[in-house]
């Protein structure tokens, strides 16, 4: 069972009252951009062993977008933010760093 | 002009807890940016009361209540029927400032679940700790009733309000009964 804590309702909300929204922190590739950068923003996603950044929805609650950062090995839950940022906040990278050091050296992100 | 219908009429079921469909209320939506004062000062006119903060509802006199449905919305539950009325007074308070009004009166059905049963009866629903200590009086949570969308709070009365969608209200009403049949029993809470 996956609960998180929506960050704009600070409700505990489990697994089955939100909607996955894939991977977070994805950089658009538009009109002018080449088709190898458009391929890799369309089809290409990180599937990490390990620390990863998501899109979730609070679909039966407040219904926004919110991030979280989890483990999908253990499920272990880092924390969850803000939709309103492009990339993990520095109080989120510390609780993985405490829980994780050295995840940063695993691969590219 | 034609009466305002509920989906159930009067229904009501009785068991570990009562069930009772409750009678046409007037419901607005108000969204926007619920920091700035005429979205406040519109609820204020509207109910005598400014809105709480999340997962909270605030109630006013004559059974009148606004809650927190997301960060930039609330509901208002009218004392009366009549949604108009206040819809017209509410517009002049927002006057310019970016918002949404709609009357909603007719898009939900209101539920009352009461009796020492009531926090088990709905435990057993929806993924929602119904503990006396995590969720008090004037909570008010947005989540699921088995399958379908839902709003659960606690008022002062000490009775859970329920609000699901029109369409789905036969099938919550009948879930609320089953899930209060008599011997149903969890004494949980």
């Amino acid at each position: 069972m996956l609960s998180l804590r929506c960050p704009y309702c600070g409700v505990e909300a489990e697994e089955t009252e939100l909607a996955p929204g894939g991977e977070a922190h994805l950089v658009r590739q538009g009109p002018g951009s080449s088709d190898e950068d458009f391929e890799t923003y369309l089809f290409l996603r990180e599937n990490p062993k390990g620390v990863h950044f998501e899109r979730w929805r609070h679909a039966h609650g407040c219904g926004k977008w919110f991030h979280a950062a989890r483990c999908t090995v253990t499920l272990e839950v880092f924390g969850t933010y803000s939709a309103q940022v492009s990339a993990p906040p520095e109080d989120i990278l510390a609780a993985i760093d405490a829980r994780r050091p050295g995840w940063r050296r695993e691969g590219p992100r | 002009m034609s009466e305002p219908q509920t989906p159930l009429g009067p229904a009501r079921f009785d068991g570990i807890a009562r069930i009772e469909a409750l009678p046409a209320r007037g419901m607005i939506t108000l969204r926007g940016d619920l920091g700035q004062s005429p979205l406040r000062g519109a609820v204020h006119r509207a109910l005598g009361v400014e809105p709480g903060g999340p997962g909270t509802i605030v109630e006013a006199g004559g059974g009148g209540a606004v809650a927190w449905m997301a960060p930039d919305e609330v509901l208002l539950f009218l004392p009366g029927a009549e949604a108009a009325p206040v819809l017209a007074e509410m517009r002049d308070v927002l006057a310019d400032a970016p918002h949404l009004l709609a009357d909603v009166s007719d898009a939900r059905a209101l539920f009352r679940v009461s009796g020492p049963g009531a926090r088990d009866v709905l435990a057993k629903l929806a993924p929602v700790d119904f503990a006396p200590d995590v969720f008090p009086t004037g909570s008010f949570r947005r989540t699921r009733l088995a399958q379908v969308p839902a709003a659960i709070w606690l008022g002062g009365d000490g009775a859970f309000g329920v609000m699901c969608f029109r369409s789905v209200a036969r099938y919550a009403f009948d879930l609320l009964g089953t899930a209060a049949a008599p011997g149903g029993e969890v004494g949980y809470y």
